[in-house]
């Protein structure tokens, strides 16, 4: 089949974007979307145009490293996968499709649909961990976890960080991210004594970066490809509001 | 050169023990005084730098990837070894060491082997107190499960995902390191050569993809983390910037390549679709305890799956190996699937896939029950394929996963540079000619959290290190030749894509040096890969600026050198005259099929040492000897 695309290009930071066009001829179903891509790159490098600049590595939906908003919306149109994830098979000959960058003040653009999203980093060395150095450890079944809650704390610690929902937040809120951490902590015995220190570290941190607030729209739910549900960031307010009530902080 | 192991006399048992004795420590004031560069964020990376920025030293860290949490080790499922014997099925460190010694088909070093089994407990309870959130059982404890050819139930796991935890859980050390400024963080950086001066490993070239400027950082010791070289073979389970390039660059300053040859191909992979496919997809081995495995009696036989009659079909796994049915090692399992399709017996359109079956576990355990156990691996099917494998056969095939070889490293893990080390994947050290499954993420964090922190302090406390900066004319000379080589890449003008030539040596690597190796294959691919390389150079084109963010530029240095690497590895498969592990010498097999070793001539480690471009590596050999595990023909049968 042949598809149009429409796609941001941007040679970097400073300079101004827009969208161009481009003719795929020859996808084939099971091609991922991103292999569309490829194959149009490669045909422009030999023709010795510039390819267009996008971030993917392990191409199997778990190293959050891919990041497009296809048609408006962040991993395109299928639930609960990641941009890697989409296959051709979703499209039909002669469909144009727009691909564009994660846009948020605090994703600066990099080049064409590539971002930085150090900001994510940042807020995770702001207290997304354990202080327990190497060796410290007691033996693994000292400490007893009740089936469920380990696998509530499993279904948060599932985020592979890739901002999809900051990029689907009318707000670009980072709340569904920092809840799934400070969740899995929060449901987990080792995650106690620095329980409140690190809730507010970590919001610290999310509003320094410049995210915006959450008015429960929603959208993030809807975009995460892990499916990370909004419940989370309720309980990330419950976290917070307990914090600044207990903490001496 | 010469190869000296370190390894420690006496009985195995008590060896790291002792070593780690004997190992002089650095004063705890002195440590703040010594650099450590680490390259690589994956799960020995990110555990050395945290580890080793806990002790005191400054520490630098850097990978390919936007963030550190991205490292292939996040792709890892299945689960992560120990032997803490808490099913009470019989385990014990020497189990695991027995275990792990044999699964490497005897070329592995033994006391590397038992360290490793060692140290995997406390592996565990680390992870665990970071918050690492392992499967549990309803009592709160946790869960084991079987894998990857154990008889025992060893392996941990957090559901499909075990790799992604055990490194969001490394992550999360590293990181807590650098909110607390003892490292310094580089993501987006590509180490491209490493700065020897006086025979002594003391700092990096990198490039900053983004700006595209080449930075100098110099140190008092280098590890590289670099991971495996999968990508050799263009389509491997591994992901995209998967690559060569730092050990590639380390062995032509004089680090000592071992066993290159020892490449894992895993046999339940998601088979190839067509020439536009970037990667193939592993699908978990813990899929083997409970789907079973079979093809077609018949030739040919173009039936759908569910019009085969139960006994037109072979089970061929369960029929060969009645002891270890669908659950023996990879290496066996892999070459047991190609003897079906090269028989003409493989499934699907391209009749290069088997089947796995679910059909018989449904019905034993309940749909529900394989839900639970699966279901994150049925979606992850179904999405790339379109096929149902609750209703229908899974279609696999074997796929290249891992690569045993590596920088060659004694029992501190330093190269044969001073001052260099290299961990986990990147290193050839404990898994010999075959890696088990749940094994490759163990030994990476024993690596990074309970090996290097001592090792590295026996070296820097013995090592006499006059001071060096970035001034000194080796940096200006290593950056000199990185410019020199971008500069070609950007020059060659030519009118193919890095990635087409990528697949043309992926295509020959596959074909001759893959599953089956014969000699008159391993030279043709030696007379045909110099050809690529031909090519390459004066064909291919890299468009855009060195000076800016260029992914073209950044794959073409990467398949430059898989070109130079390729050539290599197929000349280890050449020159080692026996079958062992994942190396399969058609040459050499018993009656029946299988791998035939020659313990007289190749119980040894091959290390190549570069002698300059053009002219002929040197093969050097590190006897192995095996004291405590008898030494004997692999039996799964
Ligand atoms: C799909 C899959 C599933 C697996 N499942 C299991 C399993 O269930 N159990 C198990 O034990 N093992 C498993 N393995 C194997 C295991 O995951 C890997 O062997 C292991 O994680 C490698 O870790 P590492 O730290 O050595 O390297 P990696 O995690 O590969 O990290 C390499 C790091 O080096 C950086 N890097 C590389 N080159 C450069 C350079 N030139 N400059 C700067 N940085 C560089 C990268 O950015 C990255 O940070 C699996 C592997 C795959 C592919
Ligand atoms: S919460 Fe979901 S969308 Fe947000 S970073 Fe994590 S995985 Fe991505
Ligand atoms: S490329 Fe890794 S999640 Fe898409």
């Amino acid at each position: 089949m042949n598809i149009t695309l429409k796609v941001w290009r941007q040679k970097n930071a400073a300079e101004r974007g827009a969208l161009v066009d481009y003719h795929v001829a020859g996808v084939v179903p099971e091609m991922s979307f991103l292999e569309m891509l490829d194959t149009l790159n490669e045909q422009l490098v030999a023709k010795g145009e510039d390819p267009i600049a996008f971030d993917s590595d392990c191409r199997e939906g778990i190293c959050g490293m891919c990041d497009l908003m296809i048609d408006g919306q962040a991993h395109g149109p299928d639930k609960g996968a990641t941009t890697c994830q989409l296959h051709m098979r979703r499209y039909k000959d002669g469909d144009v499709v727009t691909v564009e960058p994660f846009r948020a003040k605090s994703f600066p653009i990099v080049k064409d649909l590539c971002v930085d999203r150090s900001a994510f980093d940042r807020i995770q060395a702001a207290g997304g961990f354990v202080s327990v150095n190497t060796g410290n450890a007691v033996d693994g079944n000292a400490i007893l976890i009740p089936h469920d809650k380990a696998e509530k704390a499993m279904d948060a610690a599932a985020c592979i960080g890739c901002g999809a929902c900051v990029a689907a937040c009318p707000n670009a809120s980072a709340m569904l991210f920092v809840a799934a951490k400070v969740s899995q902590y929060a449901l987990l015995p080792q995650g106690q004594p620095e329980r409140e220190q690190r809730v507010l570290a970590m919001r610290d941190a999310m509003d320094k970066e410049g995210f915006g607030h959450c008015t429960n729209e929603y959208e993030c739910e809807a975009a995460c490809p892990k499916e990370i549900k909004v419940g989370n960031i309720a309980r990330l307010n419950r976290e917070y509001l307990r914090a600044t009530l207990v903490s001496d902080y | 050169m010469k190869l000296e192991s370190k390894i420690p006399t006496g009985p195995i048992e008590k060896s790291w023990d002792k070593h780690r004795f004997d190992l002089k420590l650095v004063n705890p004031a002195n440590k703040r005084k010594f650099k450590i560069l680490v390259v690589g964020t994956g799960l020995a990376g990110s555990s050395a730098a945290a580890s080793c920025a806990e002790l005191g030293y400054q520490v630098e860290s850097f990978c390919i990837q936007d963030s550190p949490r991205r490292a292939h080790s996040i792709a890892a499922q299945g689960g992560i070894n120990a032997a803490k014997n808490y099913p009470n099925d019989g385990d014990s460190v020497w189990r695991l060491f027995y275990d792990t010694v044999k699964g490497g088909d005897f070329r592995a070093r033994e006391a590397n082997v038992y360290r490793l089994a060692q140290v995997s407990n406390a592996i565990i309870d680390q992870c665990v107190a970071q918050g690492v959130p392992f499967a549990r059982e309803y009592g709160g404890t946790l869960s084991n499960r079987s894998f990857g050819g154990a008889q025992v139930s060893r392996t941990f796991y957090a559901r499909g995902q075990t790799g992604q935890q055990l490194l969001l859980g490394a992550y999360s050390a590293l990181m807590r390191q650098v909110g607390a400024g003892a490292v310094k963080l580089h993501t987006r950086r590509e180490m491209l050569d490493l700065v020897v001066i006086d025979g002594v490993a003391r700092g990096i070239i990198t490039r900053d993809l983004v700006t595209g400027a080449l930075e100098k950082h110099a140190g008092d010791a280098v590890l590289l983390c670099t991971g495996g070289y999968s990508n050799v073979f263009y389509l491997s389970t591994n992901a995209n910037a998967c690559n060569v390039t730092a050990t590639w660059r380390a062995y032509k300053r004089g680090a000592a390549f071992a066993n290159p040859c020892y490449t894992q191909i895993h046999p339940t992979c998601v088979p190839v679709s067509g020439e536009h496919q970037s990667k193939l997809t592993l699908m978990s081995e813990s899929l083997r305890n409970d789907g079973r495995v079979w093809v077609p009696k018949k030739k040919n036989d173009a039936r759908k799956a569910a019009d085969i009659p139960e006994d037109e079909r072979d089970y061929y796994l369960e029929r060969k190996y009645p002891a270890f049915g669908n659950l023996v090692p990879r290496d066996i399992a892999s070459r047991a699937a190609k003897q079906m399709t090269d028989d003409g017996r493989g499934v699907g359109k391209t009749g290069l896939s088997v089947y796995l079956d679910f059909k018989d576990a449904i019905a034993r355990i309940g749909l529900d029950k394989v839900k639970e156990k699966y279901g994150n691996l049925f979606d992850m099917y179904h999405h790339i394929t379109d096929e149902n494998p609750y209703e229908q056969p899974m279609r696999i095939y074997p796929a290249v996963h891992y690569t045993m070889g590596g920088l060659w490293v004694d029992y501190n893990l330093m190269t044969t540079i001073p001052g260099l080390f290299c961990l986990g994947e990147a290193n050839f050290s404990d898994h010999g000619a075959n890696r088990l499954g749940a094994s490759a993420l163990m030994q990476g964090l024993a690596d990074g959290y309970f090996v290097l922190p001592y090792t590295i302090g026996g070296y820097l406390t013995g090592a006499k290190l006059p001071k060096a900066t970035t001034e000194h004319k080796a940096f200006a000379a290593a950056e000199g030749d990185v410019v020199k080589r971008t500069q070609a890449l950007l020059g060659a003008g030519g009118k193919k894509a890095p990635a087409a030539f990528h697949r043309d040596l992926g295509r020959i690597m596959w074909n001759n040096v893959g599953m089956g190796r014969n000699a008159k294959g391993l030279q043709e691919a030696l007379s045909k890969i110099p050809e690529v390389r031909a090519e390459f150079w004066k064909n291919v084109s890299v468009v855009g600026e060195a000076a800016d963010f260029n992914q073209t530029l950044e794959r073409a240095g990467r398949v430059a050198d898989f070109l130079e690497f390729g050539e290599l590895l197929a000349q280890d498969a050449l020159t080692r005259e026996e079958s062992c592990g994942g190396h399969f010498r058609e040459e050499h097999q018993t009656p029946d099929g299988e791998a035939k070793r020659d313990d007289t001539n190749f119980a040894h480690v091959a290390a190549w040492e570069y002698k300059g471009a053009g002219a002929a590596p040197e093969r050097h050999v590190e006897p192995l000897t095996f004291d405590n595990v008898h030494i004997a023909q692999r039996n799964y049968a």
